[in-house]
């Protein structure tokens, strides 16, 4: 209402109203005097009160807006953080190589579980992306795994701790340096003598030295190591055999015959991916056997049988009257070795449960953990080595021969969390064998200070009972969780008088800790680390902090009374007095640049291992436990990390979950079916989990794993599946005998990516042992009466790419399933996580999945995995049946997704017959939280609700190299463009590249003979095409293969 | 019209048997006052069981009101679909009311062109069951689409951005062939109601009930001009719906029919699902006919002659269904392919075995029993044997939606489909929409061909057929 609508006032009645007393007796405007229309109005309107009476005033509503604008505006200048103060200015002039919408790499490392990967990580206008391994980096070799993919996932966690805390209130790092340093006067006073420090396994020199110092400064203060998923019996094994901590480097590309006595030395533990690469390196050296020339008649039919439909297009589009052979076949031929010729190195795997490396071996025998060691005896005992003659396996005797015939070119390896003897006994055969100083090398060990940390643990947890510790600060860890359950960490931890706590999350730790600081992620921050053959690596930050976060050597500085210093200072200064020599600082950039630091390999020692005397476990007969990291959340460190919480584990592809795997057998024998909780009791003490049957598990074994049933620690960890740690004691980290099961009578649901677990005789996935392939080369592409090769028919003349043709071969005989390429393709192509409920409605978004067979009998069944993309056919079943176009194929033969123009049919879904394309049957895609936006490459379009999506080759990375190629006015060089899934692979299993480029890397691949097409009798003719698996069995154990 | 002559119309009827498309004593102008009173008497004559039917109706459209706003907030995967099984309850309903809306044109085009003359009972009737089954078909395809609001880029508009549809997915067909069906049905439909609308404004004693009808009569005032047009208008509609009762079906088979999925890519889809259309739709109109009758009794104008002439159309298409089935498993183990094998073995024996033996039970056993006599002439009976059809038919299309799809070729895809809530509440929420609909188009509408039954009569008197003497009770 506007002032002019106002009726004006007639005073004068008003006063003669009021006055002849005709108007009300009180009256509380004159309004109400003269009963205008305004004020009947106000009357009659009862929600007058709580109406904003000014909401349809234009005037106010521009007010409100500037006012709201203002103090938005205000309120996030007040937000940004404070700029760095290091060199920054601004662009004047724009720094070389930095050119807006390309991203910059830079190497880096992330240490994880003692020993530090090295990485080149991507950067989008300062917004790290992707993480990518550093082919010049010995644990990497150019692979990644998916923990170093999802860490970067980890890096943009919106649940990461964000502030200081107090006793739980926020607080400061100024108030906590402040409380920490009178920590620290008082110490002086008894020079520390009531000071602890608790760290992970240091391996960072810098960090070392740090410490070092500080407790120089304070001689009575004590520092101890405690790290989860440790290598404690790797540890204890060296220190037995050796009688000091030595640190063993396998050379598996010269070794011809492996024994794995229970190590799963291709997915975990150190130096995983340079080992999984030189075994395949090895695996494939000589198996390039070209494809038999098809006969002139065959050709004039169009006969073809998928895996050549490459080259003889390419034939075609030269003359398609010239009916000969095409020189790329011929040359192809050439380039490979006669089948006679072909071999293989061979793999014996001695596990309790499958794992990636016993899906690789050749011969794989199930037995429960404790069994290894008599089994180690054993084959000591037929190498001539050891004391004892153990217990007696029908294997041995074959693989003991194998050894021997292989001496020098053999190796034995044993797992991480075997006893001691094992590792003793290794080290013997080892030794006997000749392997050492060619097959295995054995360095100075890489950590700061090499401790048993389950004693070191101990004496803390001692320590604290006494009442003689004053302050204790942990960095990073979370021993509350982990810690071995017999020392009860967590009452122990509030005897301490002042206890801080530094690391990622505000986790069950920090809860019982006066002071939590949050932890700069590895991305945020200086360091150094090590690889496990010592070559030491910056950690160089791509991002300053996100939250504030800091680094345990801001800690140490400000303890040696040097606060603020900034991680970088102290990373360089401590090099600037290791290389005193040098040009310092020509030094510093390259080694940052190449993301290693020359000459820092650890040296080699020369030891002499003497067997054990005694065997130290004698397994029992009853049913017995294993105790794990779990494949991908670990020891609970990524447990809120939503990519590797639904990464399907390897061996089950179940998702956010753990279980108690069981044996078929044995659950057949307690009556136990898959999803049964079983209340697992071990040493007096409990835990429920849904158990899980697994197929060539142990008999009488049960493996659980670390990382669930977290309490804090993150929105996605809390409240899912259960804590193994509960099980775990400082006596057998690793598990024993002794346990009993009992079914509670509840179920569990698990959310499987993958519900049939056999090929259902459809071979997928095609085997041949080494004899059979010498037999027939082509058995992967024989035909067979129930499974017709189709002629090669079509009524339009095929397509001719003139320009690229792109293809992938996937070599089935290198890939060990560690499904790194399923979180690579993840982080490359924006992803998204969809959670337990939608994974189990079978709605998992990843673009590659990795499938699982078992082939055989369920006890001790063969494993196999397949990874799968889009098969990218070239007769693509999908584009045909989608009606608005929004799948068609690209020029150069891409199977393309249009997001936009997807309306949601999901008609192309059910017409593949690889079921390889994704639904965002919901929306999937975090459009809410902020902290995510920055994550997502620039590169790849968000997908939202109702659209279909899938693998794409990363075709932002073709185009890219597409646009550089063109400037320069020449043709993509081979392996210029590498998908995300092929960049992490360990194994170099997937190959990706021009297959109208005879010499392409993947066009030779698809010239050899066990080149075969999924599913090719439905002539889709794919462009992805798998190379079959051969297998390498010992001959003499043909009857035991397992 | 007097208090008696009201109650006399709304008295029991005599059911004339099986050998007379028309009850006793029927003149033009009985036949006229007895359809047109089930529209046009006062509300308070309704019968009860009508409020109560509708009411039921009514509450279970909120199901669908409900689901497909819930469906529409939260996105398609408020539906059970998954990979590998991307279609679900939608595309089944899709079918299944599709097929139930064949019955109206087959018997308003083909049985027009071969002149049978029991048709124009239930022609109306069956016309606007297809009508309104159609409507509840061509929800599902917007509401099953990820992204419903773009649901119209399925069709050929010009546009800027210089797209098409793609023309070879059967999706595309089927857009063509739904919407020509759905308009060549309301058109067929509504031509046919005009002059019978014109006798209901003509018979109205309310004024809005006359301007109501009188609107949509379109002016029509029987002259012999508009006979003579309108005549050959209904006969080339009728030509032009003829091939469309084929096509229809045809067309919707090819969605499967053109993938390459083990138990969709069957050249013998088009036929037998044509048959199978046909043979719900029937069931569907015998399940909508025998209540309706007995309600507004109409027993003498929908004869036991009508239900038995649909009983056997029912058990004609119904041995071409049994074919069908037959054909399927006998080129399943013919081909010697080895997935067509597992598809069929995995459909009769896997997780949803119990849809198939269901199946087979409702759409092949049971429906045998038509071939006796006494069943054809038995209602009740009949109404169970249409309402078992019904369901047959329904899980005909869930087998073959489901079942082919959740195990294809490679295992590791495998996986099994689950119905939501939503699933359910959007099928049982078209049901009533569907029934509201219906129990409306009585109440409202004619709901039997007034002018074709005087037609009828009028050629039953000029052949002498054996037709009823007139009763005393029943004058001009």
């Amino acid at each position: 209402m506007t002032p002019s609508d106002k009726t004006v006032l007639d005073l004068d009645r008003l006063r003669a109203r009021l006055k002849a007393g005709q108007g009300p007796m009180y009256w509380k405007s004159l309004e109400e005097v003269a009963e205008t229309p305004e004020f009947q109005a106000f009357v009659d309107d009862e929600l007058s009160a709580v109406r904003t009476p000014d909401w349809l005033d234009p005037a106010n509503r521009r007010t409100f807006m500037k006012l709201m604008g203002a103090s938005i505006g205000l309120a996030g200048l007040t937000a940004c953080t404070k700029q760095p103060k290091e060199t920054i200015v601004p662009y004047v002039r724009q720094p070389e190589e930095f050119v807006p919408g390309k991203p910059l790499f830079y190497a880096t490392a992330m240490t994880m579980g003692g020993f530090g990967t090295g990485l080149l990580i991507e950067s989008h206008l300062g917004r790290p992306t992707k993480v990518e391994g550093n082919p010049d980096h010995p644990n990497s070799l150019g692979a990644s795994d998916y923990f170093h993919q999802a860490s970067v996932l980890q890096l943009y966690d919106p649940d990461r701790s964000q502030a200081v805390l107090n006793r739980g209130r926020i607080s400061s790092w100024i108030a906590f340096q402040a409380a920490m340093m009178q920590e620290r006067e008082r110490a002086n006073l008894n020079k520390g003598a009531g000071v602890r420090i608790l760290t992970e396994t240091v391996v960072s020199p810098t960090l070392g030295a740090q410490i070092k110092e500080f407790l120089q400064q304070l001689p009575a203060a004590k520092w101890h190591q405690w790290d989860a998923a440790g290598r404690h019996g790797a540890f204890a094994g060296a220190q037995g055999a050796f009688g000091r901590p030595v640190n063993p480097i396998y050379q598996l590309e010269q070794a011809d015959v492996i024994v794995s006595l229970d190590a799963d030395f291709l997915s975990c533990g150190p130096g995983n991916l340079r080992y999984a690469q030189h075994f395949a390196n090895r695996r494939r050296a000589l198996t390039n056997v070209a494809q038999k020339e098809r006969s002139k008649q065959d050709i004039q039919e169009g006969y073809q049988a998928g895996p050549d439909a490459p080259l003889r297009n390419q034939a075609a589009s030269h003359s398609e009257e010239d009916t000969s052979p095409s020189p790329s076949l011929e040359q192809a031929k050439a380039a490979g070795v006669p089948v006679e010729q072909v071999t293989l190195n061979r793999l014996y795997v001695v596990e309790s449960a499958p794992s990636p490396t016993g899906g690789m071996a050749d011969h794989r025998f199930p037995m429960k953990a404790s069994e290894v060691e008599g089994f180690a005896w054993a084959l000591a005992a037929a190498l001539g080595v050891g004391g004892q003659s153990g217990t007696a396996h029908k294997a041995i005797p074959a693989i003991a021969k194998d050894l021997k015939a292989n001496a020098g070119k053999c190796v034995v390896i044993a797992g991480d969390y075997q006893p001691a003897a094992v590792h003793a006994l290794a080290h013997a055969m080892n030794q006997s064998l000749g392997a050492v100083g060619k097959t295995v090398v054995y360095t100075e060990p890489i950590d700061a200070n090499p401790v048993d940390q389950i004693a070191s643990i101990k004496e803390l947890v001692g320590d604290l009972n006494a009442g003689k510790v004053d302050t204790l600060v942990m960095f990073g860890g979370n021993p509350v969780y982990s810690a071995p359950v017999d020392f009860d960490f967590k009452s122990a931890l509030q005897k301490a008088k002042w206890r801080a706590h530094l690391s990622l999350y505000n986790d069950e730790t920090s809860e019982f800790c006066h002071w939590h600081v949050p932890q700069a992620h590895y991305l945020e921050s200086w360091s150094d680390t090590r690889a496990q053959d010592g070559t030491v690596t910056f950690v160089q930050p791509l991002i300053e902090p996100l939250y504030a976060g800091r680094s345990a050597h801001e800690i140490f500085s400000a303890l040696a009374g040097q606060s603020g210093k900034s991680p970088h200072d102290t990373v360089r200064e401590y090099w600037q007095t290791q290389r005193k020599d040098a040009d310092f600082e020509i030094f510093w950039q390259t080694s940052l640049h190449d993301g290693i630091v020359p000459n820092t390999a650890a040296a080699i020692v020369n030891v002499t291992a003497k067997a054990p005397a005694a065997p130290t476990q004698n397994p029992g007969q009853g049913m017995e436990i294993v105790l794990r990291p779990d494949p991908t959340v670990w020891d609970g460190s990524f447990s809120n990390n939503g990519w590797l919480q639904e990464c399907p584990k390897p061996q089950t592809k179940t998702t956010w979950d753990n279980a108690v795997w069981i044996s078929p057998a044995t659950a057949q024998q307690h009556g136990v079916a898959t999803g049964d909780e079983l209340e697992v009791k071990y040493q007096g003490r409990m835990v429920t989990g849904a158990a899980w049957i697994l197929p060539g598990h142990a008999n009488d074994s049960l493996t659980v794993h670390f990382g669930y049933g977290r309490t804090r620690g993150g929105r996605l960890c809390d409240e899912i599946g259960f804590n193994a740690y509960q099980l775990r004691t400082s006596a057998a980290p690793g598990g024993g005998g002794g346990v009993e099961i009992r079914k509670s009578g509840g179920t569990h649901y698990f959310a499987s990516t993958q519900h049939t677990q056999t090929m259902e005789s459809r071979e997928p996935v095609r085997i041949a042992t080494l004899e059979e392939f010498k037999k027939t080369p082509d058995f992967a592409t024989e035909k067979e009466p129930d499974r017709p090769v189709p002629k090669y028919m079509t009524l339009y003349p095929d397509y001719k790419y003139e320009g690229y043709k792109w293809g992938m071969a996937i070599d089935l005989n290198t890939c060990v399933g560690c499904s790194a390429c399923t979180i690579a393709c993840q982080a490359e192509n924006n992803i998204a996580v969809v959670g337990k409920a939608e994974v189990g409605k079978g709605r998992q978004m990843q673009w590659i999945r990795v499938d699982r067979y078992f082939k055989g009998n369920i006890d001790e069944p063969e494993l196999y995995y397949q990874p799968v993309p889009c098969m990218h056919c070239e007769n693509a079943p999908c584009e045909l049946v989608c009606p608005v176009a929004a799948t068609i194929h690209s020029g150069e033969g891409i199977n393309q997704m249009v997001y936009n123009r997807c309306v949601g049919t999901r008609y192309c879904s059910n017409n593949c017959p690889y079921k390889v394309r994704r639904f965002n049957f919901l929306s999937y895609t975090d459009w809410d939280t902020q902290s995510y936006y920055p994550l997502r490459n620039p590169d790849v379009t968000v997908r939202s609700r109702g659209v279909m999506e899938k693998c794409t080759y990363c075709i932002q990375r073709i185009n890219a190299a597409k646009i550089e190629s063109e400037k320069a006015n020449r043709r993509i060089a081979d392996g210029e463009v590498v998908p995300a899934c092929a960049q992490a692979c360990p194994t170099q299993a997937i190959t990706f590249g021009d297959i109208n480029d005879p010499k392409s890397k993947v066009a030779q691949l698809k010239a050899q003979v066990r080149n075969y097409s999924l599913l090719e009798e439905l002539n889709t003719r794919p462009r992805t095409t798998y190379l079959a698996r051969l297998r390498n069995p010992n001959p003499e154990l043909g009857g035991v293969t397992a | 019209m007097t208090v008696q002559e009201l109650e006399e119309l709304e008295k029991p009827a005599i059911d004339p048997g099986p050998d007379h498309i028309v009850g006793a004593g029927f003149t033009n102008a009985t036949v006229t006052d007895k359809i047109a009173n089930v529209a046009l008497r006062p509300l308070k004559s309704t019968p009860l069981l009508w409020f109560a039917g509708i009411a039921i109706a009514f509450m279970m459209m909120q199901a669908l009101l409900i689901g497909s706003a819930w469906l529409f907030y939260r996105g398609v995967g408020a539906w059970g679909v998954m990979i590998p099984v991307a279609w679900g309850f939608a595309i089944v309903n899709f079918v299944w009311w599709i097929g139930i809306g064949h019955a109206g044109t087959l018997i308003s085009a083909i049985l027009l062109l071969l002149k049978q003359d029991w048709r124009t009972s239930i022609n109306r009737f069956a016309e606007a069951m297809t009508l309104f089954a159609v409507a509840q078909a061509g929800m599902f395809p917007i509401l099953h689409l990820g992204r419903p609001w773009l649901f119209y880029w399925l069709m050929p508009y010009p546009n800027s951005m210089w797209l098409w549809p793609q023309p070879r997915s059967p999706l595309i067909w089927d857009v063509f062939a739904v919407s020509t069906y759905a308009t060549v049905s309301l058109l067929f439909w509504y031509v046919g109601l005009v002059p019978d609308l014109a006798s209901m404004r003509d018979r109205a004693t309310k004024l809005w009930q006359k301007r109501a009808y009188g609107l949509f009569a379109l002016g029509w005032r029987g002259s012999t001009k508009h006979w003579t047009r309108y005549q050959m208008a209904y006969l080339l509609l009728g030509g032009l719906a003829t091939p469309l009762v084929v096509s229809v079906h045809t067309v919707v088979s090819f969605d499967f029919a053109i993938s390459i999925m083990p138990g969709w890519h069957t050249t013998i889809f088009p036929p037998y699902f044509v048959a199978g259309a046909i043979y719900s739709g029937f069931a569907m109109v015998l399940t909508l006919a025998i209540p309706t009758r007995k309600l507004f009794h109409l027993e003498d104008i929908i004869t036991m002659r009508h239900l038995e002439c649909m009983a056997k159309v029912m058990l004609g298409t119904g041995l071409i269904v049994a074919y069908g089935y037959l054909m399927e498993a006998f080129m399943a183990w013919y081909s010697g392919q080895f997935y067509e094998r597992f598809m069929y073995l995995n459909r009769a024996t896997g997780p949803y075995g119990w849809s198939y033996l269901m199946l087979i039970g409702c759409n092949i056993a049971i429906p045998q029993l038509l071939w006796l006599r006494s069943v054809r002439l038995n209602v009740p009976i009949l109404f169970v044997l249409s309402l078992v059809i019904n369901v047959g038919m329904w899980l005909e299309r869930f087998v073959i939606v489901i079942t082919s799809l959740h195990r294809d070729w490679l295992p590791s895809s495998w996986g099994e489909y689950h119905p939501t809530q939503v699933d359910w509440m959007i099928f049982v929420g078209t049901i009533g929409f569907f029934l509201t609909l219906m129990f409306l188009f009585i109440r409202i509408l004619p709901a039997i061909s007034i002018f074709e039954m005087r037609e009828v009569l009028h050629h039953l008197r000029h052949r002498n057929e054996p037709h009823p003497q007139p009763s005393p009770s029943h004058g001009d």
